[in-house]
């Protein structure tokens, strides 16, 4: 069915206007004078759920930002990356990057690496479900051969900046006034069987062999000179290897 | 028509899911939003699964855009037809109302003038929805703060003709009829006088907030509050007229603890009683 161009129009108009254009022709109320006024509750609905939303997805930026500064930002934000499809909890892949090139934040270098933990957590949240592989297979022959397939949460962070510290502070229960460690930060963000996101500090070296095995490396090969001890008990500790293969395997 | 149990359902509110687990039964039906179901896996999912192993599943949509002026967005379509795959639910439900623009998603209920054409676009997307589908599916009446000077339809008999028209069932939202006809200054008994009751397969209640404008109140469709005594009164006259229907009470903003929803449920459920104990002495 061809669509109605005089709806089409309406419709362009209103979109328009809940992003600052008039009220759209023909819209009433029963005081006419008062149109205007009734139209907003659209306009502050769009925004307001849009923030809310955001602020769900971010909570670490909005604590370190402030809720006003979060608000009048994520209007900013949703104005010129607004939401593409209904579904609300994939939105803010852009975020990081906005907070990067955004000039009232650009003295918070590290905002946008902050954000990206939390978009890390948001998506491990929502990943696809796997079950842990049984760990007994990582015993048979040589372990060097040894491919693992890791759970589809698992994301390998790493930020020039304290980051992972910095979004550790502003979980509930820490320790206020911990001081912040110099320099760049690495992480795994996973989702731990029972649901739990976790956010594991590792050391460079660990997060160079956990990421070359997310790359479908094999043991021997993903650890080089490193000791694999580490990414593995962590890796263990939260049933995050779905599948173990010796190294001929698909 | 709707298999949802006639009893009082609440929407699911994650924070509440050891409480449901703990009082299995203490609601006939939940539901959730399909929007909220359509990550990959994960917790959203496993609760989901669980809920459904004690209790019938509605599935509400907010996404499809349904009072568009251009096509369905195929690929959101696809996202609910998984949904509903996955889930099983006793009822899926959508709005009377618009939500998207070209690419960009408008995250509100956004109102419609009732005419001849749109009447076709919605029957369209109605028809379209169904046969995807492959199942009824319920169209809500939406809470309007402005109307258009382009409608040449009142919403009852525009909602009248797509049940007519597509054989959808209607989700009645009583607030939402309170919410109009305040904002509209109409009467909402004329309204649910006029209202296809035959067609309805679920109830919504819930609370608005009250702004003031010069010329009288604006309510406001917020779903942060207790359903008004004023809405619980047009509830009592419509159920008195149609006998039990499954009524959702919807709370999603400032969410309280569970109990305060139970409370709100046990409300509907003595409305739903009353009705059946009248159909009861009537036999």
């Amino acid at each position: 069915m061809p669509p109605d161009p005089a709806h089409r129009a309406l419709q362009a108009q209103f979109h328009a206007g809940l992003w600052g254009g008039p009220v759209p022709d023909g819209v009433t109320a029963p005081a006419e004078a008062e149109a205007a006024r009734r139209f907003n509750v659209y306009r502050n609905n769009v925004r307001h759920g849009l923030s809310r939303a955001l602020a769900a997805r971010f909570p670490v930026i909005e604590q370190l930002v402030g809720g006003d500064f979060f608000t009048a930002m994520a209007g900013v934000f949703a104005a010129q990356h607004p939401p593409e499809t209904p579904v609300l909890l994939a939105w803010g892949e852009a975020f990081p990057a906005f907070l990067t090139a955004f000039p009232p934040v650009a003295h918070l270098p590290w905002l946008a690496c902050v954000a990206r933990i939390e978009l890390a957590r948001g998506r491990a949240y929502h990943a696809a479900d796997a079950d842990p592989a049984d760990p007994a297979a990582l015993a048979v022959g040589d372990p060097a051969g040894l491919r693992l397939t890791l759970h589809p949460s698992v994301a390998l962070y790493t930020s020039p900046f304290p980051a992972v510290a910095i979004w550790r502070a502003h979980q509930p229960g820490a320790v206020p006034g911990t001081p912040l460690p110099p320099g760049p930060s690495h992480a795994l963000i996973a989702r731990a069987p029972g649901f739990q996101v976790v956010v594991e500090p590792v050391d460079p070296g660990t997060h160079a062999v956990l990421t070359a095995l997310a790359g479908g490396a094999p043991l021997g090969h993903a650890a080089g000179q490193t000791d694999p001890t580490p990414a593995l008990t962590l890796l263990l500790r939260h049933g995050l290897i779905t599948a173990i293969t010796t190294g001929d395997a698909p | 028509m709707t298999s949802l149990p006639t009893t009082p359902g609440l929407g699911f509110k994650p924070e509440h899911f050891a409480d449901i687990a703990g009082r299995p039964g203490a609601v006939g039906f939940y539901e959730v939003h399909a929007e909220n179901c359509m990550g990959a896996g994960g917790a959203p999912h496993a609760m989901l699964d669980a809920l459904r192993a004690d209790h019938a599943l509605s599935v509400h949509g907010v996404g499809l855009s349904i009072g568009g002026a251009g096509p369905l967005d195929a690929d959101h379509l696809a996202r609910v037809a998984r949904v509903i795959d996955r889930f099983q639910p006793a009822s899926f439900s959508e709005h009377l109302a618009w939500s998207s623009h070209g690419a960009a998603w408008l995250n509100d209920l956004l109102p419609l003038p009732y005419t001849d054409a749109t009447l076709a676009a919605v029957c369209a997307h109605v028809d379209q929805v169904q046969d995807r589908l492959g199942r009824r599916m319920l169209l809500e009446n939406p809470a309007t703060y402005v109307t258009f000077a382009q409608s040449t339809w009142d919403e009852t008999a525009f909602l009248a003709e797509i049940a007519r028209r597509t054989g959808c069932g209607l989700l009645l939202d009583v607030n939402n009829v309170f919410v109009s006809a305040v904002n509209h200054r109409f009467d909402p008994r004329a309204y649910l006088a006029a209202f296809p009751l035959h067609a309805v397969g679920e109830i919504h209640l819930a609370g608005h907030d009250t702004e003031d404008l010069p010329s009288g109140p604006l309510l406001i469709d917020s779903h942060g509050r207790p359903v008004a005594d004023p809405v619980w009164a047009l509830y009592a006259e419509v159920i008195a007229r149609t006998g039990p229907l499954p009524t959702l009470v919807e709370w999603d903003t400032d969410v309280p603890a569970f109990d305060v929803l139970l409370e709100e449920a046990a409300r509907a459920g003595r409305v739903l009683d009353a009705a059946r104990q009248g159909q009861a002495d009537a036999a």
